[in-house]
């Protein structure tokens, strides 16, 4: 990291004597539908205007340089998650929800709670889903062939993960519809103020009812995630009142974010058929090929942090308790760190993309979206001939998550 | 600068220089080396930088922490007692010459 895109505290001699250099005021909206429809040129805009940027709309500061979006991401610290990670200070508005005891809090709370989440997702529990989920991959993708063609969102990006992710969870068979639109409210609820988040937080009401229900221990099946959780509530490292918090933070993140992983990895597919070929050629590729899917399509556009304190951004002071936006969908396509950042490549070393974000706070259900994108992307790796788009492309607007309302496609068998 | 030498399965050595107080990943991935593939990028859920540490150097690392301790029980190729992730190998003047065995598979 340079010492340029580092941020550092600011003291009385931090800009060596030279002015603090003006932060770029800019009027995109990133929570607008113009921007969602085609957010790169203003993602250019963002990162050639300078290190850090004030966006004008909604009074925050934003990074969108990969050095300073990586930066921020490991000093949490000085960026805090505590105030909320959307737009809303906690200090100053009351959350719509009571906060998250990981995504939104920081240590020492985050790393008591954040051990037993990656506990109950650890790489070795991983091994052990790992037949099942690519069995029931491989079973997707023959019925699908069977159909030839059909809608990939709602057919498949949508139906693999709740095939297998609520069952992982231990859920309840019913009420299993209201995943999806909590899942969608949660990411919609850290923008600002707007027609998205307004509206939905007016219809949560009955999606939250059954969160509230369903993460409580007794409705868990014994052996899934959400069982595991609360089993932690007997060894004494979590209470048994955090438990179903917990289980709660595995039904916000742990599903849409997957259906728009895989949605834009098959997006991506039908898209560079010389790499679908790459894949077919080769099928340990799979799993590299949903990793770039994520750095290129970023299915988790943006986070907020907080200032604890007044701090230097690239050369710029920006003062405490301020929100700052990062934007890791602009920092995964930064020339500055990407060759041919808009290029899908499937052999691209992509460790170090922020899709998942970075540090103590990245994706605790990662290994979990790579284990299903793995199984998704070799199954059509292994059976799969050519992905044709056969319909229009639409987009789903949400404040947080990019991906697509529908994807119409037509697959020919290998 | 520190060197460490890894050597793939198939036995051939490839050195790459590592930055003191980094980890060992950092380096490998600096060099754009295969074998290492560091899927969570060092923040410590991957288990994906999986090495084994040449036994006459293991004596010189820290000892393995709790939480790499679990991970390692979930690395793709066998766990064995020289078994470590390189993400949590810091790189020191001391460890200049390092030896680190490639696994199979990392995922």
């Amino acid at each position: 990291m340079s010492a340029m895109g580092s941020p550092q505290a600011t003291g009385s001699n931090s800009s060596g004597g030279r002015p603090p250099a003006a932060i770029p005021h800019l009027a995109i909206d990133p929570f607008s539908i113009a921007f969602f429809d085609d957010p790169f040129p203003a993602h250019q805009a963002l990162r050639d205007a300078g290190p850090v940027v004030y966006l004008e709309t909604w009074n925050v500061y934003g990074v969108a340089r990969y050095a300073e979006v990586h930066a921020v991401l490991n000093d949490p610290a000085t960026f805090c998650s505590g105030r909320g990670v959307g737009l809303s200070d906690f200090a100053k508005e009351t959350p719509w929800r009571p906060p998250s005891l990981i995504l939104e809090a920081d240590p020492p709370a985050h790393t008591r709670t954040r051990a037993v989440l990656s506990k109950v997702l650890s790489p070795t529990v991983m091994k052990q889903l790992r037949q099942h989920f690519t069995a029931v991959a491989d079973a997707t993708i023959d019925g699908l062939l069977a159909r030839g063609s059909f809608d990939a969102v709602v057919e498949l990006a949508e139906a693999y993960p709740l095939s297998v992710f609520p069952d992982a969870l231990g859920l309840r068979p019913e009420g299993r519809q209201h995943l999806l639109p909590y899942a969608g409210l949660v990411f919609n609820a850290f923008g600002p103020p707007n027609e998205l988040r307004q509206s939905a937080i007016a219809r949560s009401a009955p999606h939250q009812a059954y969160i509230a229900e369903q993460c409580q221990r007794e409705n868990l099946a014994a052996g899934g995630f959400g069982a595991c959780i609360h089993a932690f509530a007997d060894t004494g490292d979590i209470t048994d009142k955090e438990a179903p918090l917990l289980v709660r933070s595995l039904l916000s993140a742990g599903l849409d974010t997957t259906v728009y992983g895989i949605g834009a990895a098959v997006y991506c597919l039908a898209r560079y058929p010389d790499q679908l070929a790459r894949l077919r050629a080769d099928p340990t590729l799979a799993r590299n090929a949903f990793e770039e899917a994520i750095r290129l399509e970023s299915p988790v556009q943006t986070f907020f942090r907080t200032t604890t304190r007044a701090v230097d951004i690239g050369g710029s002071e920006v003062g405490e308790g301020e929100k700052v936006l990062m934007f890791l969908g602009a920092a995964n396509r930064d020339p500055r760190r990407w060759a041919e950042p808009d290029s899908y490549d499937i052999t691209r070393k992509t460790s170090g993309h922020v899709g998942f974000g970075s540090g103590i706070h990245m994706c605790v259900g990662q290994l979990v979206a790579r284990l299903e994108g793995e199984a998704v992307l070799s199954a059509i790796a292994r059976k799969v001939a050519s992905i044709a788009i056969s319909g229009p492309v639409t987009r789903r607007y949400n404040n947080t998550l990019r991906g697509l309302e529908t994807l119409p496609i037509t697959l020919t068998a290998a | 600068m520190p060197t460490i030498h890894f050597v793939h399965p198939d036995n051939r050595s490839e050195s790459v220089d590592a930055d003191i107080g980094n980890g060992a990943m950092r380096a490998a991935l600096a060099h754009g080396l295969d074998g290492i593939l560091a899927e969570c990028g060092g923040s410590a859920v991957c288990a994906t930088c999986h090495v084994y540490v040449d036994e006459a150097w293991l004596a010189k690392l820290k000892p393995v922490g709790a939480d790499e301790d679990e991970l390692l029980d979930g690395t793709a190729s066998e766990r064995l007692p020289n078994g470590r992730l390189s993400c949590q190998i810091e790189m020191t003047s001391e460890l200049d010459g390092l030896v680190l065995r490639l696994p199979e598979r990392q995922t």
